[in-house]
């Protein structure tokens, strides 16, 4: 593929990740923001795989999309009151707010302009990622990833726990 | 020989025999400086789609059921019926696109597109020929595992967007299903990945290649590999919503499913993703376990059998025959087996496949280590 092809496809997937990251933000109807998380998520995978990380951004559509989205979905579509777009939280900082949200900009901002050379790594990666991946995570890392594994372990088993059934005789 | 010229038939391709040389050529085609290729190479799965819905997945079907339960199926139109599905196709195009008055408009139309773009999105990674493969990735069999969750978002939209009781409990039934069964699914297509030692479709179809033909492939490499190749044949049929697991859509206690309130073309694309799904799970079974494009008829002395019907066209029209022999096997299922309950189908998902699927997991890993 040409130059120009990548940068026109990379633009597009840009856009419909900030467009619909956007919507899900300002939209005032719960489930249609919920829904647009999937496009947010989806250009954020496209754009994983312009970085060259192909596996992160399956993961991340496994992950985000297929777990995380889905279950959000569920939760917002029991809701009673979904399409009352009226609802309003009480508490309301706009001033705090405003300036948080100027400071955070800010900040990124700084960093991206004061930033002015990206770090390269000193090696680079030969052969399939995948390998690489399974590799260090059975060997360099394989002490965090056992307790990750641990934590969730232990969620399933919490989870399990509280779902659990109780029979009316015991 | 006629049949040893067929192997080398690439020729008025002008592509060469090389692996995923069409493709390549293909995307390497520019038209007015515009990649005209890459929209070829996306459009020949959706053709492909479409024609073997027509013909296959609709006709066939209706056929096939009808021979079992000893009726004649379609045979009013042309012969045999042959041309009942081109019928009902000017059918459902004139039919009047309803949209409920109560329905979620934005969701109701968008929901059977993206529901069709996650079933169409996995065909990208499926190698259709040694010469043709959509995107070579190195994460191929894993893409294909994980795209199903956009399908399962279209299929939350159109349920829900339909404003129905029986619409939403269908794609709830059909999510929770989904969601589940690929659980056991993806740990049998690991214990075939472990195997290969990639998840490179075409990486892992060309290690099921010799001259002995099917003993090469996955499923008779291994004593233990029938157990997550039946795994996966079950799980897929829950994938796709497939009787005997077919509760979303359960005509006697929810008339459709999540696509009860769907009329003309927006059923119409529902049900190309039902198709394209169930080819995609045979292809990726052929695949993983049967060895893709590869021929399974073995040399035998000097008949070269796996010689003469090994190469790029042939290898195209392996994979969609064990791909249409495992929609045959799906479609002959659903007129057997009668449907399970709701939790008979999450027990036999969490207490019986998910348990051998580890099982099988374990022992296939003992045995690619210790392998005699």
């Amino acid at each position: 593929m040409s130059n120009t092809t990548y940068t026109v496809i990379f633009y597009l997937f840009a856009a419909i990740t900030v467009c619909s990251a956007a919507f899900v933000v300002f939209t005032r109807n719960v489930i249609y923001s919920a829904f647009s998380l999937l496009f947010t998520f989806f250009g954020a995978a496209a754009l994983y795989v312009f970085l060259s990380a192909d596996f992160i951004a399956v993961t991340q559509v496994v992950v985000y999309v297929g777990g995380i989205l889905v279950l959000l979905l569920f939760g917002v579509m029991f809701t009673n009151s979904i399409m009352q777009t009226g609802q309003k939280s009480e508490v309301l900082h706009i001033i705090p707010g405003t300036l948080l949200l100027i400071a955070m900009i800010g900040a990124m901002l700084y960093t991206i302009y004061t930033t002015h050379t990206w770090m390269p790594s000193e090696t680079m990666l030969q052969g399939s990622i995948v390998e690489r991946i399974g590799f260090e995570t059975m060997s360099r890392y394989v002490l965090p990833f056992e307790m990750v594994s641990i934590l969730l372990l232990a969620a399933l088993i919490g989870a399990a726990f509280l779902a659990r059934f109780d029979k009316p005789g015991k | 020989m006629s049949t040893m010229a067929l192997s080398q038939f690439s020729i008025p391709f002008l592509m060469g025999n090389s692996l995923n040389a069409w493709s390549d050529a293909l995307a390497g085609f520019y038209l007015f400086g515009l990649p005209l290729g890459l929209v070829i190479l996306a459009a020949i799965p959706l053709v492909f789609i479409a024609l073997y819905s027509l013909t296959y997945g609709v006709y066939g079907e209706r056929k096939i059921s009808a021979f079992m339960q000893d009726r004649l199926g379609p045979m009013e139109v042309g012969k045999w019926g042959i041309l009942q599905t081109i019928a009902d196709i000017l059918k459902l195009l004139q039919k009047e696109d309803i949209v409920p008055a109560s329905a979620d408009k934005f969701l109701f139309v968008v929901g059977p597109g993206i529901l069709f773009v996650g079933s169409f999105l996995a065909f990208a990674v499926l190698p259709f020929s040694s010469a043709f493969i959509g995107a070579n990735l190195n994460v191929g069999l894993f893409f294909a595992i994980g795209i199903v969750a956009i399908e399962v978002v279209g299929i939350l939209a159109a349920g829900w967007g339909s404003n129905n009781k029986w619409s939403l409990y269908g794609a709830v039934r059909s999510v929770a299903q989904i969601v589940s069964y690929e659980i056991p699914a993806a740990i049998a297509l690991l214990c075939g990945a472990m195997m290969a030692g990639t998840l490179d479709m075409q990486k892992i179809t060309m290690l099921q290649s010799g001259a002995y033909g099917f003993a090469h492939f996955f499923l008779f490499q291994s004593p233990i590999a029938w157990l997550p190749f039946l795994i996966y044949f079950i799980a897929s049929l829950a994938e796709v919503n497939r009787a005997p697991f077919d509760i979303p859509e359960a005509e006697s206690e929810l008339v459709a499913g999540y696509f009860t309130e769907y009329t003309g073309m927006k059923f119409a694309v529902i049900f190309l993703a039902e198709y394209g799904s169930m080819f995609m799970v045979s292809a990726i079974i052929s695949i993983v376990f049967l060895g893709g494009w590869n021929s399974p008829l073995p040399n035998l002395g000097g008949f070269a059998l796996n010689d003469w019907t090994n190469g790029p066209v042939w290898g195209a029209f392996w994979i969609i025959t064990k791909g249409f022999f495992f929609i045959f096997v799906q479609m002959w299922l659903r007129w057997t087996l009668p449907r399970l309950r709701v939790d008979q189908l999450m027990y036999l998902c969490w207490k019986v496949l998910t348990p051998f699927a580890f099982i099988s997991f374990v022992l296939t890993a003992i045995w690619e280590v210790y392998r005699p």
